[in-house]
């Protein structure tokens, strides 16, 4: 099964061996051909010694397929399940009142987007989202780098930022309520909270474990502190950082909602509340949906966004990531 | 010239590595330290780069004492310690901050082209074998032409055939600009194929046992008697460094290759 599929797995291990011993035999995989080499090379070993051309074109065609039939395949479940939904619903064999079928989600959202109420569902929240972020990560950076390079400073803070993160964010809903209102303010400074304690941890733990003997490499070309920063510290850092934003990031989804379901007049949140109070299955369901297209596309996002800096990246996902 | 008077270090934890020691070294010469493990052989190297501080005695460089690391002093590891993240030329290129990006594009493609891996320019580290890695290694430490280049057991990481390959190239890429050599190394086949002199050190606390002078034209036939007899005087002093009684140099040979350390 494994050596059927060109799985990124193989492609991995193949090049971690080159990389370990002697001259690699196929050292780059980064052009399209040579991948597609590797990976006829791993699929059928004995081809080596007659690596024909037809024989190659047929394999690099197939492998061009299968590189569109992979994500295909992802889809295949849910699209399967849906549609039997829908034939279930439309053959009578369920009313669907309570899980509506794919078309009615799909006409509720039609429906609440002509009337512009979509739209403005998703810019509430996104922008709740956002700025709830950006908060989260500044600050999160700020105090986990303090933290990862100044020891006194992270045996000062740390023990408080930990004990703070100990207490379920929720928790803070009530005395944010009091604090700073039942508006916008209270919303984002809850999705700010949920984010900065990821992106706090991944920042100092990553600063903390850069190798030092990177570090010294710097020091004996002697770097100044602010070099040693730029050039050392900051890219030994970024893989980490990058999946911190993404935990982040899904924090703030998760946190969007509780926000908005302690009172909100709109936002995704506001439809789900709404579509409980109402009895509307199909308009809560519609609002997960979006919510699941939303959470993917800005995930999505920082990956792509983030992808050229970490083409450096010598890991196991680290090549079928950019992908 | 580099002068090292009365080197001492006691690390924090109480372990004193080294103690008291003393050599001077001229410009352009390669020394080769070699003993058992735990005889202070990295601690001297790193108090020479200037990476840790002696805690008793001085390193000085031509008049400058040494404390801190210095531009005229170049130091490649165990590993090639590249940086993952810049592409072999950047990693060539990476002491040369202070040129303007012309001077230092011609330089790192001189290196690049005098380490044999013109063609790897653009690649990843990752991308390298290790003889390769260290080679981008040795080019980086070299390209800002230090008057004294540290090398920690540069080669032990490497296969037998590597090692020997990078040993010729090392002697090769020394006679462009004869920096002084100082090596640390486990092999003895390495110290006396490179070095004018090796230095033997015995442990507990490290310090300088006996010094041994290799006056062997260059380049070196490995298999020459008289090659073999300097190697086994490295070998004997090693086995009294480490206190071994050894009757008589010449019966213990094949022994101590494979006991003393």
């Amino acid at each position: 099964m494994r050596i059927e599929t060109p799985h990124p797995a193989l492609r991995a291990t193949f090049s971690h061996k080159g990389r370990r011993e002697g001259p690699p035999p196929t050292p780059t995989l980064q052009s399209p051909e040579r991948r597609v080499l590797a990976m006829a090379m791993s699929v059928e070993l004995p081809a080596l010694e007659r690596t024909d051309a037809p024989e190659v074109t047929a394999r690099a065609s197939s492998a061009r397929l299968r590189r569109y039939t992979g994500p295909a395949l992802g889809l295949l479940l849910p699209v399967g399940l849906a549609l039997a939904w829908e034939i279930a619903v439309w053959a009578g064999l369920s009313n669907g009142r309570l899980v509506p079928p794919p078309t009615k989600i799909f006409a509720t959202m039609v429906e609440l987007a002509k009337s512009g109420e979509l739209s403005r569902h998703i810019i509430a929240t996104l922008s709740r989202v956002a700025s709830g972020f950006v908060i989260g990560v500044v600050a999160g950076t700020l105090f986990g780098a303090i933290s990862g390079y100044w020891g006194l400073a992270r045996r000062l803070l740390d023990p408080t930022v930990q004990a703070l993160r100990a207490i379920p964010s929720i928790a803070w809903v009530p005395l944010f309520i009091l604090w700073l209102g039942i508006f916008e303010t209270s919303k984002v400074a809850l999705i700010a909270v949920g984010v900065f304690f990821p992106v706090y941890l991944g920042v100092m733990g990553a600063i903390l474990s850069v190798d030092r003997k990177i570090v010294e490499v710097g020091r004996t070309f002697r770097l100044s502190g602010p070099a040693m920063i730029r050039r050392i510290l900051l890219p030994a850092v970024l893989p980490a950082y990058v999946v911190a934003l993404r935990v982040g990031l899904g924090l703030g989804w998760m946190f969007v909602v509780a926000a908005e379901f302690m009172g909100a007049s709109e936002g995704l949140g506001y439809l789900l509340i709404d579509g409980q109070q109402l009895g509307k299955p199909a308009q809560i369901v519609a609002a997960i949906v979006i919510f699941a297209i939303l959470g993917k596309t800005t995930d999505w996002l920082i990956e792509i966004a983030t992808a050229p800096l970490l083409r450096w990246q010598d890991a196991f996902g680290g090549r079928s990531g950019a992908a | 010239m580099l002068t090292l008077e009365r080197v001492g270090k006691t690390y924090p934890n109480g372990v004193h590595a080294l103690e008291r020691f003393s050599a001077d070294i001229q410009r352009g010469e390669i020394v080769a330290i070699i003993g058992g493990s735990g005889c202070g052989k990295s601690t001297l190297l790193r108090a020479i780069a200037g990476l840790d501080r002696a805690s008793t005695g001085t390193v000085t460089l031509d008049a400058t004492a040494i404390t801190a690391p210095h531009a005229k002093i170049g130091i490649i590891f165990q590993e090639p310690r590249l940086l993952p993240w810049l592409s072999v030329a950047d990693n060539i290129g990476f002491g040369l901050s202070e040129l303007p990006a012309a001077a230092r594009r011609e330089k790192v493609a001189r290196a690049l082209d005098r380490v044999g891996l013109a063609d790897k320019a653009n690649a990843w580290p990752r991308e390298l074998s290790g003889g390769q890695a260290q080679r981008v290694a040795i080019a980086r430490a070299l390209v800002p032409q230090p008057e004294v280049l540290l090398l920690d057991e540069p080669f032990s990481a490497l296969d037998a055939f590597t090692r020997r390959d990078l040993q010729d190239h090392l002697l090769d890429l020394w006679n462009d600009t004869r920096p002084t050599l100082i090596l640390v190394t486990h092999d003895v086949d390495e110290a006396v194929v490179l070095a004018d002199r090796v230095l033997v050190m015995r442990p507990r606390p490290g310090r300088l046992f006996e010094e041994i002078k290799i006056n062997l034209a260059r380049p070196r036939d490995r298999h020459s008697p008289l090659f073999d007899s300097f190697k086994r005087r490295v070998l004997t002093a090693l086995d009294r460094s480490l206190d071994r009684n050894v009757p008589d140099a010449d019966a213990k040979s094949t022994a101590g290759e494979a006991m003393w350390w």
